[in-house]
């Protein structure tokens, strides 16, 4: 199935932001994931044909990179970072907690479509470790209790938007550096929420 | 000691709105851009830089003023800021992006003046989702006000910036990996020579790329002067640098401060010291890639020269202090471990090496490990990077395989002990 009118407007938009059209190939695999929860093959077809390379070469670019999934993933994409300033500040036991609750192991989507878990490596949230992203939506000076919670709360409430502040005042702690003034705007899939890629949503 | 705020002044003293126009604007802000565009010349520009005598705050520490001066004649020349930052312990670059964007934006336009160069990214790595939104929104106002696109501020000269979103590959951060990311590619190094980007980057034109931190210094400098700026810090070391303090700390987070004192100082006074009164056993002066230094070195001083007098580096300036009660082997295991995912897979040393680094790490701290398991360690180390020294010999096209052998070489040369308890007498064959 083809790309809709409202999406392939957005496409020619972003191809025209570039001297070059393949340098767009970035951005509409966003799109792409932003509607499917993964790369498609019906969008590496689209994405092939609007910037004129080989859909191998579509798919070779989307492989390469962690944030392109290539299976569909859930509504809430639990990323818990594992990297040093995290591990030694015993990430392992938020790691275990969150997989525990979501009964997932790394890379895995419920049946119900609602969580994909994976552990990830540094995501800029040392000051405040350990740090998980929703949808790629940081929440920094966690426990593995408060962990717990915030999955707890996104499965009860099934927020359609996920927003960085509003997760860290709820469940988060110490932050790498002071967030200052609250942002309203946040995420409604697994991709990150920017507004050139019509992926940025309000939240209240 | 005390902070210096040049870069990090205007978010400190205007909380609420530092990233909004108006603000940055009211605090002096654009006011240095114009006043280079109106009456300045692309030659002073360089001057100025080449007197601060700067050096890259993404890692490497390349004098700013040099590179800019490496840049080949084209009609067609591109500017691509590094905001890719990915480097465990480093989140420097995310409050600059989050709280000041204005200033880079500014800084941009003043480097693009004196490049000559109408078309400009920022590569945003991208799980810094915020940050890049903030980073539009800035990019947005500026347009709007005339400060970007044809004729800006009434001159005769076009700038262009698009913001990229990366997706979630450390290796983009290096500089030509990050310009085959942009044009569409896998996010894997190219071969210098021929391809260095000041003559043959993005789309085989000349391109400056330069980290966020680095160009967001470059308003402070026109506004004041180059000179002003060397005046900062210590020789090698000029100005004001961002350090990312994280780990076993009471006070983690980012300072400015001038190059030149003592790790231990700035861990005790800014830090707040250790958290629960535990000492320090050892620390990473500059980032994952960098090699350890022990608890007995906190009185080495931060500027780049003196850290690689010690055998490291002060890298991305990020600094991660390691308690008594840390395990040193799976402290090196996650550093291992991070680097063998972020392996892009061109060059086997790299490839197979860190992998098979990652697992015997992993054999060893479940239980299983062999006594000549030390040596084969080393011995994968030394097939990624010969000798063992530090700044590495490499194998590889860029310099990610031979830095996930640091913390190895670290962990072997002072904290031997500590690996040897955990392995059995004698080699169990299975």
């Amino acid at each position: 199935m083809s790309w809709e009118v409202e999406r392939l407007d957005k496409a020619k938009e972003l191809i025209e932001m570039y001297p070059q059209k393949r340098s767009a190939l970035g951005p509409l695999l966003y799109l792409a994931q932003d509607k499917d929860g993964y790369i498609s093959n019906d969008s590496i077809v689209e994405i092939s044909s609007l910037i004129g390379i080989t859909e191998v070469q579509v798919q070779s670019v989307a492989s390469f990179y962690s944030m392109y999934k290539q299976e569909p993933t859930g509504q809430y994409l639990l990323s818990v970072c594992k990297s040093i300033s995290c591990e030694i500040s015993k990430s392992s036991d938020v790691i275990n907690k969150v997989k525990e609750f979501t009964n997932l192991s790394n890379n895995e989507t419920d049946d119900e479509g609602l969580f994909t878990y994976e552990s990830v490596e540094c995501i800029g949230a040392c000051g405040g470790a350990p740090a998980i992203q929703v949808n790629y939506e940081t929440v920094e000076g966690l426990t593995p209790e408060k962990a717990v919670d915030l999955c707890k709360w996104l499965k009860d409430v099934k927020p359609e938007i996920v927003v960085a502040d509003e997760l860290q005042q709820k469940f988060g702690g110490t932050k790498s550096f002071d967030w200052a003034v609250e942002d309203n705007t946040g995420s409604s899939s697994p991709v990150p929420s920017f507004q050139s890629y019509d992926t940025s949503k309000g939240s209240k | 000691m005390k902070e210096t705020l040049l870069l990090t002044k205007h978010m400190r003293e205007n909380p609420e709105e530092s990233h909004l126009l108006k603000s940055y604007e009211k605090n002096g802000g654009y006011k240095g851009a114009k006043k280079v565009l109106k009456s300045g010349s692309p030659e002073l520009v360089l001057e100025e830089i080449k007197s601060s005598n700067i050096r890259g705050r993404g890692g490497a520490g390349f004098p700013t003023g040099v590179k800019w001066g490496f840049l080949a004649e084209d009609e067609e020349r591109y500017l691509v800021i590094n905001a890719d930052e990915s480097e465990p312990g480093t989140f420097k670059d995310r409050i600059l992006l989050e709280r000041d964007p204005h200033q880079l934006i500014e800084g941009m336009i003043i480097t693009c003046f004196a490049a000559n160069i109408s078309k400009a990214f920022i590569y945003i790595r991208g799980e810094y989702a915020k940050p890049a939104r903030r980073v539009q929104n800035a990019v947005e106002q500026a347009y709007e006000k005339g400060y970007l696109g044809k004729n800006i501020f009434g001159s005769s000269m076009d700038l262009d910036i698009v913001v990229h979103l990366g997706a979630g590959a450390y290796i983009c951060g290096e500089e030509t990996a990050l310009l085959n990311s942009l044009e569409g590619r896998r996010g894997e190094p190219r071969l210098k020579p021929p391809f260095f980007p000041a003559v043959k980057g993005l789309y085989n034109k000349p391109t400056l790329v330069n980290n966020v931190e680095t160009i967001s210094s470059v308003p402070w400098i026109m506004n004041n002067s180059g000179k002003d700026y060397a005046s900062l810090g210590v020789e090698g070391s000029t100005g004001t640098r961002i350090f990312s303090l994280s780990g076993h700390i009471n006070n983690p987070g980012n300072y400015e401060i001038e190059m030149g004192s003592s790790f231990g100082e700035f861990v005790e006074s800014l830090g707040k010291g250790v958290r629960n009164n535990k000492s320090i056993k050892a620390y990473i002066p500059g980032g994952a890639s960098a090699p350890w230094l022990r608890g007995d070195q906190l009185e080495v001083k931060m500027t780049i020269d003196d850290v690689a007098n010690e055998g490291s580096m002060l890298g991305s300036g990020a600094v991660v202090m390691m308690d008594e009660d840390t395990n040193l082997l799976l402290a090196a295991k996650s550093l291992v471990s991070f680097f063998a995912h972020e392996s892009c897979g061109q060059c086997t040393p790299c490839r197979e090496g860190t992998t098979w680094l990652e697992n015997i790490l992993e054999r060893i701290a479940s239980g299983r490990g062999r006594l000549s398991d030390i040596d084969l360690l080393l011995d994968v180390c030394d097939n990624i990077s010969p000798g063992l020294t530090w700044p590495p010999k490499m194998t590889t096209i860029c310099p990610l395989g031979p830095s996930a052998t640091a913390s190895i070489v670290s962990l072997m040369k002072d904290f031997r002990s500590e690996v040897e308890i955990l392995l059995p007498k004698k080699v169990v064959l299975r």
